[in-house]
Formats: C-alpha cells, structure tokens, sequence
C-alpha cells in the first residue's frame, strides 16, 4: 500500500504517567464516547486512576457504567478489574447545571437568582449553540484543578459533544465570549451604565424596530440579563483561557475519531490541521466502525461475474448469494480504504488505529474491553 | 399503455415532507431523494436545508447554495419518461430575519441598523426560537405561495422537502414547547410562529423518520413518534436506510446460520461458475455469509420493531459505491416504486 500511516500506540499512551488528559473529538456519531470510555477503562485496568468525563452516553452505556444518574459529579464505575491498582469514575456532563454552578460560585446570591430567573439566561444556558462545548471546557478545568488538589485522579478522559463539526469545541469557547462581548450586548449595558448620550441615533432606531417585533417586554429581559451578566464576562474569559492553555499543554493528548466516511474523515482532516495551527497536542487518528476485512482475495468483479453466471441457470442460488456479499463486502472495503489513502496522503504523520465495526451496539463494560483492546492492537493484526 | 401520470402514492395530500431522523442515519440523502422522487411529471420541488452545513450542494457537487431559490436538478422521470425540476434553498436565520424585517416593517434602513448594531447575531443565536421561527417561516412562505401571485415570475411548488434537524430537537425546531413561548409571548413573531404551526399540524404536512436497523436509532425513532403524536404533529412515513443487500434468500441465510451449507455443493456451483475454486475459498465465503448472518438477525430484530410502529415503512439499500446524483435518483427510484412518493 502506497499511503500506510504509522500505527498508534494506544497502550504506550495510556502506560505513559505524564499524559494527564486525553480529549476524544470528531464529527456526530462517529464514536468519541465509545471510545472515550474505552480507552478510560482499559486505562484503570492498566493501573491508572482515571476519571472520564461523557456526553450524552447511549442509555445503555450510562447504565452499565452506573451514570445514568445526573449529578454531574464523578462516581466509582463498579466491575472494573482494579488488580493492577488503578480505578475508574465516570460522570455524565450537565450542561445547564455546570453553568448555573459557575454563575453561583462567580456572582453574590442575590445576583446570581436574578441572572439564574431571566428568560435569556434560561435559553443561552440549555440552548445556546456552543454552551455544552464550553462547559465541557469548563469541569474539564474544575476536574483537573481537583485532580492537582487531592490527586484523586492521575488521567482524565474527555468526550467531547456531538456536533455538526469537531472545531466547535475548540471555537465554541471563543463563540461565547465573543459573543457576550458583542457590540449589541455592550450598547444595552450602555444605558445602564449611565450616560444616556450612548443612546445614538441609530440605536433607538434598532431599539424601536426590536420593540416592534418582539414587544417591549423582551427587550426589557434583555437589557436586565446583560446588565446582571456584565460582571461575570471577565472571569468566563479567563477561564476560558486558563483551559485553552491547558489543553495546549505537553500532558495532553487529542485523539480525532471518525468513521471511514468522506464527511466524518474530512471533519478529521480540518481538525487535525487545526490541532497543527493551535499547537495542540495530537495523538492520532481513530478510524472507528471500519468494515471488516474480506477473506478471501476474489475480486468483487470476479464474484459479480460468476454470480450472474449461476443466476442465469438458477435465479435461487446459494452460491451466488454467497458471491454478491462478497462483492458487496469487498467494494465497501475499497472504498474505505480509498479514503483512508486519502487522509493519510494528507496527513502522513498522524498515528493511525483502525477499529472494526462490532456486531452490535457497544453498551457494556465487555464491549468497552474489546473496543480498547481493538484499539491497543495496531500493528500486531495490521490489514 | 396508459399515461398513468398521477398514480396513486401514500401521501397526496402532503405539499410539505419534513424528514427527521438521528444524526447520520441519512436524513439528507433522502430528503434529496425525496426531492427527485416527487419531482416526476412536469412537477416543482423545493429542497430546503436549515442547519448551515451546505450538505445539498456537497451531494450534488455544485457550488454553496445561497439564500435564494437555485435549480438543482432534474427529477426522476416517470413512467413516460417525464420528469419535473429540483430546485434548492439554503435557510439562514439571518438573511431570513432581514427578509422577514424587510417585508413586514419594511425596515429596510433599520433591518441594516440592526445587522451593523449586531443585534440580528443576537437575536439569531441566543433566541433558538425566535431562529427557529423564521427558518419555518421561509419554508412556510415556499409551501403557500399562491400560484400566479403578485409575483408573476416566482416559481411555485407542487411540494416542498425540508431536510430537518435530528429527531432530538425536531419538536422544538418545529416550535412546540418553544422558548420563544417565554421570549416573545405577544407580537407579530409570535403571530407568524401560530401560523407556521397551523400548516405543520395540518394533513398538509408530514414528518418522516429516517432510521437504520440499528437499537440506539429505532429507539429514538418511536421515541420521535410519540413526542410528535403528543404535539399534534402528523406523523409521515419511517425510511429505513443502509439496509444490508438482501442477496440470501431467508431459506439459504437460514442454512448458513445453522451450519448446514454443503460445502461439496458450493464447490461444484463455483467450478461450474468459471471460478478458480478451493476449499478455502468456500469456507471463506461461507464465514464472510455467517458474519452477514449474524448481522441479518440483528436487523431483523429492529426491522420487527419498526414495523411495529404501525406507520407505511419504506427500505432503502447501503449502495456500496456511495452517494451521489446518479445515486440519489436510484433511491429516488426505489421511494417511487414503494410508494413513497
Ligand atoms: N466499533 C464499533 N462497533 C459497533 N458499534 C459501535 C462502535 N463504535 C461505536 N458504536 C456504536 O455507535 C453508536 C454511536 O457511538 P457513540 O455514541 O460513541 O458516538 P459519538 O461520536 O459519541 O456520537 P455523538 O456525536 O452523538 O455524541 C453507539 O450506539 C455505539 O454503541
Ligand atoms: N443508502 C445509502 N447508501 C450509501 N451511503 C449512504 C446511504 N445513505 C446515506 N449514506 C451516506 O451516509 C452518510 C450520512 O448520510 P447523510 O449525510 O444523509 O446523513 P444525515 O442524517 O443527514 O447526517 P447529519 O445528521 O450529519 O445531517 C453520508 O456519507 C451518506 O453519503
Ligand atoms: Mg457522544
Ligand atoms: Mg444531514
């Protein structure tokens, strides 16, 4: 093969104590929780104290890992083989109660009911597109302060949230507090502040028309959201940084997932040049859910051939049926690995682990094991 | 031969087909072929996309759609070989916050004062249903345009697809249970949100779920079902996508699951087939058949699910060479031929 990329090594990564953090990222879908747990799991079992931070885990996978519960704290994952000394805590994130957290911690009671109360508050913390990434960001930096504290943890997991691209969790941090920032925000602090000559022209003139469309009351929430929220712009920023610079650090290893599909491989192929351009540590490609491979090396025209043949004499021939799955199984895997050639040409230094696609869905501790002993198998069973 | 044109299909009262479904499973590629499939027969199709992502002019390999209705493709032809047009809309909430300022304050200055003050960014980000409001909006605008409006030269659609965001947050995009209920309570947003509703509960709307046989997405298919039977919305048809090719017969997936191939016969029928055959090339097929098997079953097990939902079910096959146009007029082919459209 013309473009092999060189294979991860998952186990060396994991064994390594000054890996500190290791961040799953990737388009929707594609398998970073998955594999966020397993390779937090095959972690503990290998020795290290491990806390896993998921997103929105499948139903079954948050019950076998006893996370179901919400309460955004790290809990003991039982069943985990602790002969090695290590341990595993798995927690789910919530969103909304991550930042209301932030806001009490940040502003006084009387304050923070106001901010907690305002319908904007309400629609920026459970649907704003990037709060999820950006408190994601957030206990990450509040597990890891603790983790430095009372050395409860030496390694955390991080999953990332599903969204449409796997930039938004390095922009969405970005996003909010630009946007918090912005000019309209700052312009509906400036009457508060005092000095009604702020009041330009063109301002009353967007007032009025917002007044017009939403009614006056909107407004008025508006203005009170932003003015109780001002004080709180600064340290949002500077956490936001202080986690940024945190996952620029040595201890810290990214892993992009995908599948092998054009989408989720380019959403791999952007991320990885940003990685390069933020200068964030990246450990390798994981090419989840691959097809598995042929076992027998007769083409797929070859099969589809001798299909047609035996199909012209016997339109029920099992011979046949067995071909054309083979022709199909075959085209699927060059196609799989076409775009892998693809990104790897691209991209010729990024370590590269491929995981078969599982019969079923992933949604206990044992299918977590094989996933991460798929994964630490690189090389060894190379295709 | 009779021009059996308007053949019957399941939803001919329905000019708009919203198709949900869970994060990958296909939503686009088939309210692409959607799209192809009810654009047969001199008729126009709107495709409509809400979420930004350009994922209609990826599969058709054109350049990014703007906010502005653009020709996008032939449809599929019918059974004379007449075929209608696709056309395709790229929904952004702020163009369409400024159209909608534009047409009902005509605050054509104003709507630039709010643009450069950053308010249409604020208004578009931070209230999710006001957002949402307006990309329903535009599409609510496409599906009553009245033919030989005011507007001679705007074109007007037999149908309009919309490819909606994931079943998780369809009701919500739909605008039931909305925050906008605590945004804008009174006012003409909250006037144009009632009317959109109006349309998407009428028999003139139909929500689609698009899954594959896999748990996680035939769960949160009958989990979409139920959300949207509570919010009055009507519920369309279930596509079932990336269905594994059905080349085994039940009688002959049967054999391969119980170890009862003979491999003596397959030998014979390989030989007989001008292939170069061995022992290790039977058993290999038969493993690779067994590995199909096993994954048959478990399809089997969610397909009995789906159907158990009791709404018309379409299937559509995992095409191994991948999407493109040719191959969303395959599909579109095979939704016509189930009666989908
Ligand atoms: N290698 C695999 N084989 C079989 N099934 C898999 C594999 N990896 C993941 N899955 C299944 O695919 C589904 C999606 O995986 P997962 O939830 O990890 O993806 P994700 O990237 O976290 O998705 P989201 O973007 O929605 O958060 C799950 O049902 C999981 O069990
Ligand atoms: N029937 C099919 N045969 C082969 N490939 C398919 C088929 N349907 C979809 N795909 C491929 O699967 C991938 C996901 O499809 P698509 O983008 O339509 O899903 P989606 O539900 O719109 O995803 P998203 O939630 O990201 O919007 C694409 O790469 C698409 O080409
Ligand atoms: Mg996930
Ligand atoms: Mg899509």
């Amino acid at each position: 093969m013309t473009n092999t990329p060189p294979p991860l090594d998952v186990d060396a990564m994991l064994d390594d104590r000054t890996t500190e953090i290791i961040v799953c990222c990737g388009a929707g879908g594609v398998g970073k929780t998955t594999t966020s747990a397993a390779l937090a799991l095959r972690a503990a079992e290998r020795g290290r104290k491990v806390v896993v931070l998921t997103i929105d885990p499948a139903r079954r996978l948050a019950q076998s890992m006893g996370i179901e519960q919400l309460d955004n704290t790290p809990r003991p994952v039982a069943a985990v083989d602790t002969g090695a000394g290590g341990s595993l805590d798995a927690m789910m994130l919530d969103m909304k109660r991550t930042f209301d957290e932030v806001v009490e911690s940040q502003a006084s009671p009387e304050k923070a009911r106001q901010i907690l109360d305002n319908p904007f508050y309400v629609a920026l913390s459970s649907s704003f597109a990037g709060t999820q990434e950006y408190m994601a960001m957030e206990k990450l930096g509040q597990l890891h302060r603790q983790a430095l504290a009372d050395g409860s943890h030496d390694l955390i997991v991080v999953d990332t949230p599903p969204s449409r691209s796997a930039l938004d969790f390095l922009d969405a941090p970005e996003r909010l507090s630009s946007f918090l920032d912005g000019r309209f925000i700052r312009l509906l602090l400036a009457p508060a502040r005092g000095p009604a000559r702020l009041m330009t022209a063109g301002f009353s003139v967007v007032t009025n028309s917002l007044t017009k469309v939403l009614g006056a009351q909107v407004l008025r929430d508006m203005q009170t959201f932003v003015a109780a929220f001002d004080t709180l712009f600064g340290g949002f920023r500077q956490r936001a940084d202080q986690t940024f610079a945190l996952l620029q650090a040595d201890g810290t290893a990214f892993l992009v997932v995908a599948a092998p599909e054009p989408d989720a491989l380019r959403e791999a192929a952007y991320f990885v040049d940003r990685l390069t351009d933020d200068d964030m540590p990246l450990a390798g490609l994981v090419v989840n859910r691959a097809s598995p491979s042929a076992r027998t090396e007769l083409s797929a025209e070859a099969a589809i051939t001798a299909a047609d043949r035996l199909q012209s004499a016997d339109s029920s021939s099992l011979t046949a049926g067995l071909l054309r799955l083979h022709a199909d199984r075959v085209r699927i895997i060059e196609r799989e690995q076409h775009l892998r050639e693809r990104f790897a040409a691209a991209h010729p230094q990024v370590p590269t682990a491929v995981v078969p696609a599982m019969a079923s869905d992933v949604h206990d501790l044992d299918g977590l094991r094989a996933i991460g002993a798929s994964l630490a198998s690189q090389g060894s069973d190379g295709d | 031969m009779t021009a059996n044109v308007d053949r019957p299909h399941d939803w001919p009262k329905v000019r708009l087909h919203v198709v949900t479904g869970k994060g990958g499973t296909g939503k686009s590629t088939v309210a692409a072929a959607l799209a192809l499939a009810l654009a047969t027969s001199g008729r126009n199709v709107l495709l409509c996309e809400v979420e930004g992502r350009q994922g209609i002019a990826r599969m058709f390999d054109v350049d990014p759609l703007p906010y502005e209705e653009r020709r996008l493709a032939k449809g599929a032809p019918d059974e004379n070989g007449r075929a209608g047009q696709v056309l395709a809309l790229h929904i952004d909430p702020e163009s369409a916050l400024l159209e909608y300022l534009a047409m009902y304050y005509k605050l054509g200055r104003a709507g630039k004062a709010l643009d450069r003050f950053g308010v249409i960014d604020f208004a578009t980000t931070i209230a999710p249903g006001v957002r949402d409001v307006l990309l329903t909006g535009k599409v609510y605008e496409a599906v009553q345009r009245p033919r030989g409006g005011r507007h001679k030269e705007q074109i007007t659609y037999d149908a309009v697809v919309l490819d909606a965001p994931p079943t998780g947050r369809i009701c919500q995009f739909l605008g039931v249970n909305s925050e906008l209920a605590g945004l804008a309570k009174v006012g003409p947003v909250k006037s144009q949100a009632d009317k959109v509703m109006e349309l998407l509960r009428s028999p003139r709307t139909a929500v689609h779920l698009v899954t594959i046989l896999e748990e996680m997405p035939v769960q949160e298919t009958s989990d979409g079902i139920r959300e949207l039977r509570a919010a009055g919305l009507p519920v369309g048809g279930v596509v079932v996508n990336l269905v594994r090719p059905q080349a085994l017969s039940p009688s002959a997936l049967a054999q391969v699951r119980d170890d009862t191939v003979d491999p003596t016969a397959v030998t014979s029928e390989l030989a007989r087939a001008r292939v170069d055959v061995d022992a290790e090339l039977v058993e290999s097929l038969v493993a690779e058949a067994r590995d199909h098997a096993v994954r048959r079953h478990l399809e089997d097990e969610q397909r009995a699910l789906v159907a158990a939902e009791g709404v018309p079910t379409y299937e559509l096959p995992r095409l191994a060479g991948g999407i493109d146009q040719g191959a969303l007029v395959e599909l579109a082919q095979l939704l016509r031929r189930q009666g989908m459209a």
